[in-house]
């Protein structure tokens, strides 16, 4: 028992189990549950609605005038009403289906897409040093040095979830949903797996924290304006790189089952898809486990493309102020660790408002087009982007 | 890595791979399958080989299982449940296994180096950083020497370097492999030939 005990490093046990409790329950639950009220309040701006504006403190039940809405802004509390709704409502089980399964999917659509933020680096390191804890603290879960392989590998188990819901529910309309899924999201992995590679050979990392570390010292991906980044060769590699990143975000929207390609639970089509057959809570885990998967999605695309959680022009901003807004490992002050981990969820959300803009914008494709965009299209310029990279990457080599 | 750990997932994978042939209905035994993987990634993460733990999960689980899954669900699923085992196939299968065994313990028995434990010899970083092979990649180096393995890119420069021509032959088997299916799943119309 003893040499089991020591066999752990407790210190790092109950680092990482404050990290994921902060992470998943503290920042991306609730970023779930409010993307949920943004998309309908943002289709609701779109489409000149007003949207779910009324859920607040609900004073009126004690008998008084009004409710209260907080910061003014209405609706703030209804992603708790809905999940209040959610959980009150009938769990209902139809006669047909394979029991077990049909209560594994639910949970496997959701699992993985939590999984996958173990090693999303959300901030470059706490120094807690006025707290009596010594070394800094790195805000990643995981560092793993294979963090984009890690996320690709785990997001791709939850098309089991969906797969399953489809096959379990022996129904029609949802089997139908789950063979779309599958062969959607597996298509579409390609293209999004080929897509990264222009990325990584600019790194020359696989650590999801040193690309952050490596743009925030030379210049985001899409945005290379200081430090290296002001050099000819990254100007020039900027090209392959706004390519990388259209058919990387194009992808995204498919493997997330997101409007324009939600053709697995296309309602013109297929009534609700693969979860036609779930009600209560179960339906509730499929519709939070897109919402994660996107939000981990995003956190993909930011940490390659945008810098992760650097803060733009940070190298400047620190000349200028004579405050330190840029990354150094070992010396970054507290208040910086702070703003890090603000900056990478604003992009964040910056890119949920994103996704629901282009919901509500474009009309949903047909199958056949989706199929023949992924394989067609994508896969091959994602593989010539790859060698015109390479090309580049050659005849103007980096420092 | 806690040795229990290694027991857990150990039983994990055995556990599932026994369910594979034991399930009556082939989704089960299909997802025990995938299940089963995602214990040996487990192994292979523990030994520090991130990479190939990652890619048995990312192409394994991730890809073929649910292509397995897929042809699977189109199966009419309570004939298949109701299907005997055929016998001679079982017997075949159980010789097939005691061979495989047997095999593996006549290795493991002339193979010495096994009973040499980690600390007895510690994979030395430092040491490592300073071969010639490794100080041509600058990224390699840099990480050997700050104390991490970086598993990928010694992965990669060991295939692209030692193995290179095996790489381009396996990858050209699978050009053909995949070809062959196209031709194969064509359906033949009459008056066209087959191309």
């Amino acid at each position: 028992m003893q040499s089991l005990l020591a066999s752990f490093d407790l210190p790092l046990l109950i680092a990482s189990l404050i990290k994921i409790v902060f992470l998943v329950f503290l920042v991306i639950l609730p970023m779930v549950a409010y993307s949920v009220y943004a998309e309908r309040r943002v289709s609701a701006i779109i489409q000149d609605r007003v949207g779910p504006n009324r859920t607040g403190i609900p004073l009126t039940l004690l008998g008084f005038k009004k409710d209260i809405q907080i910061f003014g802004i209405g609706g703030l509390l209804q992603p708790m009403a809905d999940g209040l709704k959610f959980i009150l409502k009938e769990d209902f089980t139809p006669r047909s289906v394979n029991t077990f399964y049909y209560w594994l999917a639910p949970c496997l659509t959701m699992v993985p897409a939590l999984m996958t933020a173990a090693v999303m680096p959300f901030g470059s390191e706490l120094d807690l040093s006025w707290a009596g804890l010594g070394a800094p603290f790195k805000m990643v879960i995981a560092d793993l040095n294979v963090g984009p392989l890690y996320m690709f590998a785990i997001s791709s188990l939850g098309v089991y979830g969906i797969v399953l819901a489809g096959w379990a529910s022996n129904s029609k309309y949802p089997f139908l949903g789950g063979v779309r899924a599958s062969a959607q999201m597996i298509s579409y992995e390609i293209s999004l797996g080929l897509s990264i590679i222009p990325a990584i050979m600019i790194f020359g990392e696989l650590n999801l924290g040193k690309m952050s570390a490596y743009q925030d010292a030379n210049g985001w991906l899409l945005l290379p304006f200081w430090g290296e980044g002001l050099s000819l060769s990254r100007l020039v590699l900027l090209v392959p790189i706004v390519i990388s990143f259209v058919v990387f975000s194009i992808s995204l929207f498919a493997e997330t089952n997101r409007t324009p390609f939600d053709l697995p639970e296309c309602e013109t089509e297929l009534v609700a898809g693969y979860h036609t057959e779930y009600s209560s809570m179960k339906f509730a885990l499929f519709f939070l486990g897109e919402y994660a998967a996107m939000i981990i999605g995003s956190g993909l695309a930011v940490t390659l493309f945008f810098g992760g959680w650097s803060i733009p022009f940070g190298p400047w901003l620190s000349e200028w102020t004579g405050l330190q807004f840029h990354y150094e490992a070992g010396n970054t002050p507290f208040y910086t660790g702070l703003l890090h981990i603000g900056t990478f969820f604003a992009k964040i959300v910056g890119c949920i408002i994103f996704f629901v803009w282009v919901r509500w914008t474009l009309p949903r494709f047909r199958f056949d087009q989706l199929m023949k965009l992924g394989w067609l299209v994508f896969f091959e310029v994602a593989l010539l982007n790859v060698f015109l990279t390479a090309l580049l990457l050659w005849l103007v080599p980096l420092k | 890595m806690p040795s229990f750990l290694f027991y857990l997932f150990a039983a994990i994978t055995l556990g599932f791979g026994l369910n594979v042939i034991l399930a009556r209905n082939p989704v089960t035994s299909a997802l025990s399958l995938a299940v089963s993987f995602v214990g040996l990634a487990a192994l292979f993460i523990s030994l520090d080989a991130y990479f190939i733990g990652i890619i048995q999960i990312l192409v394994y689980t991730g890809a073929v299982m649910v292509l397995f899954l897929f042809i699977i669900m189109l199966l009419d699923i309570q004939k298949e449940e109701a299907k005997r085992a055929n016998t001679a196939a079982v017997i075949g299968g159980v010789v097939l296994a005691v061979v495989l065994t047997l095999q593996v313990a006549a290795v493991l028995g002339v193979f010495k180096e096994g009973a040499v434990t980690t600390e007895q010899r510690a994979l030395s970083m430092e040491v490592a950083s300073k071969r010639e092979d490794v100080a041509q990649v600058k990224t390699i180096q840099k990480d050997l020497a700050a104390g991490t393995l970086p598993d990928a890119k010694l992965m990669g420069m060991t295939l692209f370097e030692q193995y290179g021509f095996h790489l381009q032959a396996i990858g050209l088997l699978l050009l053909v492999g995949t070809v062959g299916v196209v031709v194969l799943s064509k359906r033949e119309s009459p008056g066209k030939p087959v191309v």
